[in-house]
């Protein structure tokens, strides 16, 4: 559920009101709603996560009603409606991936962060969740990390301990 | 070795950069349909090939472009549908990563053949390294003047954008994937209006998956007839398989068409036989929507005679013995899986993926989970099965887009072909949870039904 009083405003800086700028030019002037889900993508990708302040601001750029904004954003699966770890790592958990051992790596993660799918670590840096499929099903288990979607293949839990060190490092 | 049109560079050293795909022949096609031939003449080759779309459902590419609408002063797009999501499938992704310029060079000879001055790929959204890979080779090609005003002197204008998704397997439907380019929910629209009567914008509209636009390329360059000879029967030309599970292989392979499913699945050129030293258990064949065969009907039909990588071989003897050739998308099993996790995992995936639009897919799948779910972890019943059953026959052809049929074919011919498997599960609820069926007899092939001749 959206609760917009838990809310504090977000503000647009001008590079992203500019990447914004850029992107409605590929659509016929009165069809900027089109860029509706590409915006979303750089909200999310600038505060890792997509707020309701950010979604009416969204709609205020579009000149659409803010509705048009929620009702987009929490029918695609990839836009966050609450806050992530920084890294938010994502777990394909479809047939092919659970032929290859998909389910380990997720009990793993679970043991090994010691959180439980979607919350976030308590230094703020991982969260994790199940996702459906990432179409990499020849190099399962896989993972990918917003908001860059960097993309890791053919997992072992060694793999993925050695990727949550390096990541801690950065 | 095979033919390979789609993958014979693969393995080149920067491929995906516009001076060695140029040095190996790249950007061929679009001067050559530019230059020499008229946007008919290059519907006219498509038709000749043969070509059926890659996506999934097989409709020949060529007959589709010519029932494009063509109205005075409307704006006509093409389409490229990248939102590859059927569990099994990756050839796309694998496509667009290493050689980006196949679908480009695709896609502007199609916009052109189509009359479109502005075309997009609709990239799903998790892909976002393959999206920085397109837009980085657009700009190459847009620099190069392949793209942008007058290409090549012609007069002719084309503008390519990628657009991202934002993770829905149902944008893979194509209204609802031109929804969600109009920037709403991904809810298929009703049929017809077909999109090539009123499409993006109500506006004459193809949409083609990225294997069919890159075949364009071959097609043009050797053209239409030589293309038809590749291949078997209706299945022409070369596919991409993604073969996943449990191989010692894995990985996207390009097969000529009517190669034996033996061949595919043990010989070294392609997967190298099952992982582990372990026998072939069940495979799906053509994604997870088409029905999945147990291992003796995989590689031969139900008569003895062998199965073919074909689009007819694959559905040959129907839904009672055979599959559908989808979107290439080949997952085996091996003797230690699990027929009811698999299909139970499945159905999850098709309840979190439908849209919602229609009752009985919105209903129908949760339910299902919910079932497979409870005979999975030993609480089922011999009635479930049954309900099972019940409720996929009610999804299948009741829905506005084939999710629903998708949904409930994995479902039904899991219980056709594994049916003693479930019951077990229900009637050994404990050491269910703690050991597998096993292969049991599906290794072994049918025998053909002895006639008794009638006295």
């Amino acid at each position: 559920m959206l609760k917009v009083e838990e809310q504090t405003p977000v503000v647009f800086s001008s590079e992203l009101l500019a990447k914004f700028d850029d992107v409605i030019t590929r659509y016929p002037a009165d069809k900027s709603k089109s860029a509706l889900l590409p915006l979303l993508h750089l909200v999310q990708a600038e505060f890792l996560w997509v707020s309701t302040s950010a979604m009416d601001k969204v709609a205020e750029y579009l000149k659409i009603q803010p509705i048009e904004v929620y009702e987009v954003a929490t029918f695609y699966s990839m836009y966050f409606l609450k806050p992530q770890g920084k890294y938010a790592m994502e777990v394909c958990r479809t047939g092919p991936c659970c032929l290859v051992g998909a389910e380990k790596i997720l009990d793993h993660l679970e043991s090994k962060l010691g959180v439980k799918e979607g919350e976030i670590t308590a230094d703020g840096l991982f969260s994790f969740r199940g996702v459906e499929c990432l179409a990499a099903c020849g190099f399962g288990p896989v993972l990918q990390i917003s908001p860059e979607y960097t993309f890791y293949e053919n997992l072992t839990t060694e793999s993925v301990d050695k990727l949550i060190e390096d990541l801690k490092n950065k | 070795m095979s033919r390979k049109l789609l993958l014979e560079h693969i393995n080149v050293p920067g491929i995906n950069t516009l001076e060695v795909y140029r040095q190996k022949g790249g950007y061929r096609a679009v001067e050559k349909a530019l230059k020499t031939l008229t946007p008919e003449e290059i519907v006219e080759e498509v038709k000749k090939s043969g070509l059926r779309g890659r996506g999934g459902a097989g409709f020949p590419t060529g007959m589709k472009w010519s029932f494009l609408a063509k109205p005075e002063g409307v704006a006509r797009y093409l389409v490229c549908n990248a939102d590859e999501s059927e569990p099994g499938t990756f050839k796309d992704r694998y496509l667009m990563t290493y050689i980006p310029h196949a679908l480009i060079e695709g896609m502007i000879v199609a916009s052109f053949a189509l009359g479109a001055k502005v075309s997009y790929i609709y990239v799903r959204g998790e892909m976002m390294p393959q999206i920085r890979i397109l837009e980085k080779a657009i700009a190459e090609a847009k620099a190069a003047g392949w793209l942008g005003k007058n290409i090549l002197g012609t007069g002719y204008d084309l503008e390519l954008y990628v657009q991202p998704g934002g993770g829905a397997y149902i944008c893979g439907e194509e209204t609802a994937l031109l929804e969600s380019l109009e920037g709403k929910r991904g809810n298929p629209r009703i049929k017809p209006p077909f999109p090539a009567i009123a499409g993006l914008y109500g506006c004459p509209t193809v949409v083609n998956n990225v294997e069919s636009i890159a075949a364009v390329v071959p097609i043009i360059n050797d053209g239409g007839e030589e293309y038809a000879k590749i291949g078997i029967g209706r299945s022409t030309g070369t596919k991409l398989i993604s073969a996943s599970g449990n191989l010692v292989k894995p990985g996207v392979y390009e097969i000529e068409l009517g190669l034996p499913v033996e061949e595919f699945i043990y010989s070294d050129e392609y997967c190298g036989g099952i992982a582990n030293g372990k026998r072939l258990k069940a495979t799906v064949a053509g994604g997870s929507s088409v029905p999945i065969l147990p291992a003796n009907l995989t590689l031969k039909y139900a008569n003895g005679e062998p199965r073919l990588m074909s689009y007819e071989s694959l559905s040959e003897g129907g839904f009672a013995t055979g599959t559908m050739m989808g979107s290439g998308g080949f997952i085996a099993f091996d003797e230690d899986q699990c027929i009811v996790r698999n299909t139970w995992n499945f159905a999850r995936f098709y309840h979190h993926e439908s849209c919602g639009q229609c009752s009985p897919c919105r209903e129908g799948t949760g339910w299902m989970e919910k079932v497979l779910h409870k005979i999975e972890h030993g609480h089922g019943t011999i009635s479930d099965v049954d309900l099972l059953w019940d409720i996929q026959r009610k999804i299948e052809g009741n829905t506005i887009c084939p999710l629903g049929d998708a949904a409930a074919w994995p479902v039904a011919s899991a219980i056709r072909h594994f049916r003693d498997e479930f019951e077990w599960h229900i009637k050994e609820p404990i050491k269910s949870q703690t050991q597998n069926y096993g292969i049991a007899n599906y290794a072994v092939p049918i025998e053909k039904a002895p006639v008794t001749e009638e006295k």
